[in-house]
């Protein structure tokens, strides 16, 4: 290598964090340009696995030389922006970028049926912007910065939501953006509180600030804005109306894509806010967790209970992502080491096994033409993979062992233990048993049913959609075998929240 | 409680009130997007407001000017009203698909032409 060449990646590795954000921005307005369908897709497509490439790296310089810290344009912080990586958001990264690269894999065959050819340039832009929102959402460190993020993450959203192909599509993306809008504005508002009482918008500024002001009730505002705001956006129970309608009616890819990074990105700003800004202690003064844990509780129950009578596949699917968002956030209000890396295990789990069940559905969609229950009769046999990958991430959604969805609830039941809440423990097991309910439904209409006699025939779902769905569905095994990865950084970050030395 | 400095942030919560009571209570997807653009406003406001220092001017240093009002927040707002913009955009973009792919905007006709949809 000569010596240009080592400056130019010692360079670029130097702006690693920065460029997370700047190459997706940048390449979506390249899709637009090139217009054809399938140029678009190469490029997003390099773009989403170098994204997920670097956030690789990014997680492995966090992990062996602690907190990364970049200062935007040469700014130093608390005044300039700063975009600040530690094990959390590395982590959170890595899983965001990592599924957008391989529902992007995944999306053209699915996309060739639902979107009409001379919108996909548009479309794959859009989910490159859908991707800088996201992933800068997660890298940086200045609050305000958050919330415009947000609203790029938002605003693409809504639109590749109103591309399915039923009218409903474009109902359930103005209910989305209208709640979606409100979430974002108390965002905003919590924010402004905040820097009302600190003066700085540096995240980790703001934390210093606000333990030398002490509470107040501007601060208690803030709290309660921001909380309110994200759990809009995260789908907390009660305030999840958007979400059923948004997964079903979107594009069997985007629903993919969004039920796996948009709630998950949302459950990190909580999490930041709660645990780095606010601080553990003052969250438990505020008796947070009284507010959150039957929330939780509830959407666990709800949740699983309203998908087991839904007869469109993505619509139970959606209502399932409300139960297990509902356990996320109870590892947030149980607020000790095991439940709190059991929330972020679960963000992590949660995502590999949901696209991966998303996916399947794109695939029936593809070859069925429907996703309602009665279209699965018989299909076990027929598409014998695709209903193999339902069944094992179905595994998942329940928590058998060897699968991820064992060692998310394995840890959040540890967690219940921990805050001496054996009820709590009771009833984590309990909703478990809801979602074999609405696994087997459809298990037995797939194997044990026979297609109905003029029903046409049907293909296995193609390489290019099935290869994804299995690396997704193989990662909830391996994760759950080799939990090392997943748990280690997990319950690392968990420590690093609640300020407990490693 | 009126006393002096308060004032805007009054005007700012009546505001938002009145964009989230309009969110709520219209059925016309159209009025919806008004209120909508009302509550973002009234945070724009509060932002406008927090900044400014009574008797401060333009932070740009002059002879006999000692009091400048903060002008981060309102550089904030700069950002936040072109998203403000972006979603009213898009908001009325899909109301005018919503309008051609069911031939209303009302929300409880919306929602019967659905359930009919259904059944």
């Amino acid at each position: 290598m000569t010596g240009g060449e080592t400056d130019l990646l010692a360079r670029v590795s130097d702006d690693l964090p920065a460029l997370q954000i700047a190459v997706p921005l940048l390449s979506a307005a390249v899709c637009l340009i090139v217009r054809r369908p399938r140029a678009a897709w190469s490029v997003a497509m390099a773009v989403a696995w170098g994204s997920f490439a670097s956030a690789c790296v990014l997680l492995s310089w966090v992990l062996h030389g602690g907190p990364i810290s970049y200062a935007e344009g040469g700014w130093q912080p608390p005044w300039g922006i700063e975009l600040r990586i530690d094990l959390l958001n590395a982590l959170v990264l890595m899983v965001v970028t990592g599924i957008c690269a391989i529902v992007l894999t995944a999306s053209p065959r699915s996309l060739d049926q639902e979107v009409w050819r001379e919108h996909h340039h548009k479309f794959y832009a859009l989910y490159l912007l859908c991707m800088t929102g996201l992933a800068g959402m997660t890298v940086t460190g200045d609050a305000f910065n958050i919330f415009v993020f947000l609203e790029i993450s938002s605003l693409s959203s809504y639109a590749l939501i109103a591309q399915g192909t039923t009218r409903r599509a474009l109902t359930s993306a103005l209910q989305y953006l209208v709640m979606g809008t409100i979430g974002g504005t108390f965002i905003l508002l919590g924010i402004g509180m905040i820097y009302m009482v600190t003066g700085t918008l540096n995240i980790a500024d703001m934390a210093v600030q606000l333990a030398t002001v002490g509470p107040n009730r501007t601060v208690l505002v803030a709290l309660a804005c921001i909380g309110i705001g994200t759990g809009i956006k995260l789908a907390v129970f009660p305030l999840h109306i958007w979400l059923p309608n948004a997964y079903t009616y979107a594009p069997a890819v985007v629903t993919a894509f969004l039920a796996a990074t948009a709630t998950k990105v949302a459950y990190y700003v909580l999490l930041r806010f709660i645990f780095s800004v606010f601080g553990a202690e003052f969250a438990g003064e505020m008796r947070l967790d009284a507010v959150l844990m039957p929330l939780a509780i509830a959407a666990m129950f709800v949740g699983s209970f309203v998908a087991i009578f839904q007869d469109d596949l993505k619509r139970m699917l959606a209502y399932s992502s409300v139960a297990q968002i509902g356990y996320m956030v109870l590892g947030l209000s149980l607020a000790t080491v095991s439940g709190l890396t059991g929330g972020l295990v679960h963000l992590f789990n949660h995502a590999i096994m949901k696209s991966g069940l998303f996916l399947v559905m794109a695939a029936v969609l593809l070859r069925v033409g429907s996703t309602r229950l009665e279209a699965f009769a018989g299909l076990g046999r027929r598409m014998p993979l695709t209903m193999a990958a339902f069944v094992a991430g179905g595994l998942s959604l329940i928590g058998v062992p060897l699968t991820v969805g064992f060692v998310s609830k394995w840890y959040l039941v540890m967690g219940a233990f921990e805050a001496g809440l054996w009820p709590v423990a009771v009833l984590i097991l309990l909703s478990s048993l809801l979602a074999v309910v609405y696994i087997w439904r459809v298990v037995e209409v797939a194997y044990f049913r026979e297609p109905p006699e003029e029903a046409p025939e049907v293909q296995e779902a193609p390489f290019s959609l099935l290869a994804p769905t299995w690396v997704l569905i193989g990662a909830t095994v391996v994760f759950g075998i080799f939990t090392s990865l997943s748990v280690g950084v997990a319950s690392a970050a968990a420590r690093m929240l609640l300020g407990i030395e490693l | 409680m009126f006393e002096g400095g308060l004032y805007p942030y009054w005007i700012v919560i009546f505001l938002m009130m009145t964009g989230l009571y309009v969110v709520i209570s219209r059925d016309n997807l159209v009025k919806k997007v008004i209120g909508l653009n009302i509550f973002q406003v009234s945070v724009i406001m509060f932002y406008v407001a927090m900044g400014k220092v009574r008797g401060g001017t333009a932070p740009i240093e002059a002879d006999g000017f000692t009091v400048y009002s903060n002008p981060l927040p309102h550089v904030l707002m700069l950002t936040a009203i072109v998203v403000g913009v972006a979603t009213t955009a898009l908001a009325l973009s899909l109301v005018v698909r919503i309008h051609e792919a069911y031939e209303t905007i009302e929300e409880d006709e919306l929602r019967e032409l659905e359930r009919e949809e259904e059944a």
